[in-house]
């Protein structure tokens, strides 16, 4: 039995070409038109792949014109397709399963994405035994890979790190109150995304009332006058600001005296206005961590590094699991799967 | 044979320790189950050497400054199991177990293992009182543990700082809470223990009593401080360490004056 995989990612492809073939995928053509045995179609926004089982080789070209439904001249961007085979294909599919694969290293969605794509393949009929084997051991890695290692660990994006900061000082943010000051697009998705985590109380305070009321409104919250928000800081824990203000509006000396009475409660300001609206100092302050949009963007970068660094752990896992998937699949087939796989590089 | 489980009880301490040194030199501490089990096995075999101890001497195993010791470090264990996993701070193993290992290979290096030639009888309220202030030592021990998991996080969030450990250690006030609700338990059992002192029948030890009210105003001040919100979260948890610092070596101290004096 021969096992393979063809596809375009984002690393081979432009997301024009990306799109079209997602749209011209079709497990049940791949079959009758090649003789595959199992087929299945990964499709994503970073991804065209297909995996394949069949009982005799099957060339790239070959799939490429069922693909694209052409005579074999006119096959276009052939050479953004890669085809991995046998023992490669299982690697290449954990690798994709555990996030190693993807534009932001580490990420999760891709996971679903997969076992979505395997269901709608098992469902239909195109996805047997093999294909079965394959992927119940992807996830199984997958998930070994993100128990083991720190690959998932950390925000890599400004307002998932807030969010997660948040999370750390204040844990559990449901009792939490928010105030949102200046209605910014990235204040709106930290505000959002603070709403997902179950904060209910979200003030909004902007120059313009009405775009504070607005804004209010999206995140379920109420709308503050601009010359109360100081005195908002006595009762919020968590400040996110982005005004258009020339010069901070929050130093030591206006927060000082609304921080009195309040020892035991942090303070979480968000900063994320340039020129900045929070003087840096303010940092120093018991009780108060002050974060910018540097700080915020250095963060998702350790993140991000972090994660780079657990790939080589994350790769020996997968190792691992590549040489045991191919030891039992080979003791199922009498022809191993790589012996074909050399024999059809050779031929392509 | 009691020195065999104790040795068997340090070293399961020693591995919990060494597997979170290890994990953390790769980048990837997590708080895992091997930690707890090591704590679980060596609590166990503490537990064992102070039953086989308090067998032999015919009471409770605090007669000497070995056993205060000993005693103090099966504490530790005891609250860590009772108060860590349920109230989700099991990371607080990885804290924990270098504590009890500091204590407990101290207690089993230095010569302060001597039998008092004097067998006083058995007077079960002083057996109490001891027995309590041991345990309360216990509980300011993991609020000095939570102090200082509360300052590393700290320091993390004001520096902008994040290490790998950052992320399995609990938020900031889940460690203050835990903090707050060690120091009332320790300072309600060490309150019990110092009443209880009153009712030994013995002459009470002028300088016992000063050292252990002294701690026990200490501990009180913190408390009343943090219910007033006159201390922020940060000093409370440096004073949590630097009281449990003090009490310690004020138990050494009334160990050390009363050598004459088994209790």
């Amino acid at each position: 039995m021969n096992l393979f995989c063809v596809g375009i990612s984002h690393h081979t492809a432009s997301v024009e070409t990306r799109e079209r073939y997602a749209a011209a995928c079709s497990e049940e053509a791949l079959r009758s038109a090649i003789g595959c045995a199992e087929a299945l179609t990964l499709a994503t926004c970073n991804r065209v792949e297909i995996f394949a089982s069949a009982e005799r080789p099957i060339a790239t070209a070959e799939i490429l014109r069922a693909l694209q439904r052409c005579d074999p001249e006119d096959v276009q961007n052939a050479e953004a397709f890669y085809r991995h085979d046998g023992e490669a294909c299982a690697q290449h599919l954990f690798r994709v399963a555990a996030g190693l694969d993807s534009m932001v290293v580490g990420e999760t969605e891709v996971l679903g994405q997969v076992k979505k794509a395997y269901e709608a393949a098992r469902a239909s009929g195109s996805a047997g035994s093999v294909l079965h084997r394959l992927f119940q051991r992807a996830f199984r890695v997958a998930k070994q890979v993100r128990s083991s290692t720190d690959i998932t660990r950390g925000a890599v994006s400004v307002g998932s790190v807030a969010v997660d900061l948040a999370g750390k000082i204040f844990g559990d943010l449901r009792a939490c109150s928010v105030l949102v000051l200046g209605a910014g697009e990235i204040s709106e998705r930290t505000a959002r995304s603070l709403n997902s985590r179950g904060v209910e109380d979200i003030r909004v305070s902007n120059r313009s009332f009405e775009r504070a009321q607005n804004l209010a409104a999206v995140v379920r919250g109420r709308a503050i006058p601009f010359a109360d928000w100081t005195e908002q800081c006595r009762e919020i824990d968590i400040l996110i600001s982005s005004t258009a203000a020339d010069e901070p509006l929050l130093t030591r000396r206006v927060l000082a005296p609304m921080l009195a009475g309040r020892a035991d409660r942090p303070l979480f300001i968000i900063d994320i206005a340039v020129p900045r609206d929070v003087a840096p100092d303010v940092n120093e302050m018991e009780g108060v961590y002050l974060y910018d949009i540097d700080s915020l963007q250095s963060i998702a970068e350790q993140s991000l590094a972090l994660r780079r660094q657990q790939v080589s752990a994350a790769e020996k896992i997968i190792a691992e699991h590549v040489a045991d998937f191919a030891a039992r699949f080979g003791e199922r087939n009498s022809a191993p799967a790589s012996l074909n796989a050399r024999a059809l590089t050779s031929e392509l | 044979m009691e020195r065999q489980l104790l040795l068997g009880s340090t070293l399961c301490f020693l591995i919990a320790v060494a597997h979170t040194l290890a994990t953390l030199r790769d980048g990837m501490f997590r708080p895992r189950r091997f930690n707890l089990v090591a704590i679980v096995l060596g609590f166990a075999l503490q537990s064992a050497f102070l039953y086989v101890r308090g067998h032999a001497l015919g009471r409770c195993p605090i007669t000497n400054l070995f056993e205060v010791f000993v005693f103090l470090a099966w504490s530790l264990a005891l609250i860590y199991l009772v108060i860590g996993p349920p109230y989700r701070l099991s990371l607080m193993g990885a804290f924990t177990a270098p504590l009890v290992l500091l204590i407990q290979g101290f207690a089993l290096l230095a010569p302060i293992d001597i039998q008092h030639p004097i067998r006083v009888a058995v007077n079960p309220w002083l057996e109490f009182h001891a027995s309590m202030s041991m345990i309360a030592y216990g509980a300011f021990a993991l609020a000095c543990v939570a102090g200082v998991m509360y300052l590393v996080q700290e320091r993390q969030l004001k520096t902008h700082q994040l290490h790998s450990i950052f992320y399995h250690l609990p938020p900031l006030t889940n460690l203050f809470s835990a903090m707050t609700r060690l120091l009332w338990l320790g300072f309600a059992l060490y309150t019990a223990g110092l009443i209880s002192g009153f009712f030994t029948g013995g002459p009470l030890p002028r300088l016992k009593m000063i050292c252990a009210f002294a701690v026990w105003i200490f501990y009180g001040t913190i408390l009343q401080g943090r219910h007033l919100h006159r201390l922020a979260p940060k000093r409370i948890a440096a004073l949590c360490i630097l009281a449990f610092t003090a009490a310690v070596s004020v138990l050494w101290a009334i160990n050390f004056v009363s050598q004459t004096r088994p209790t």
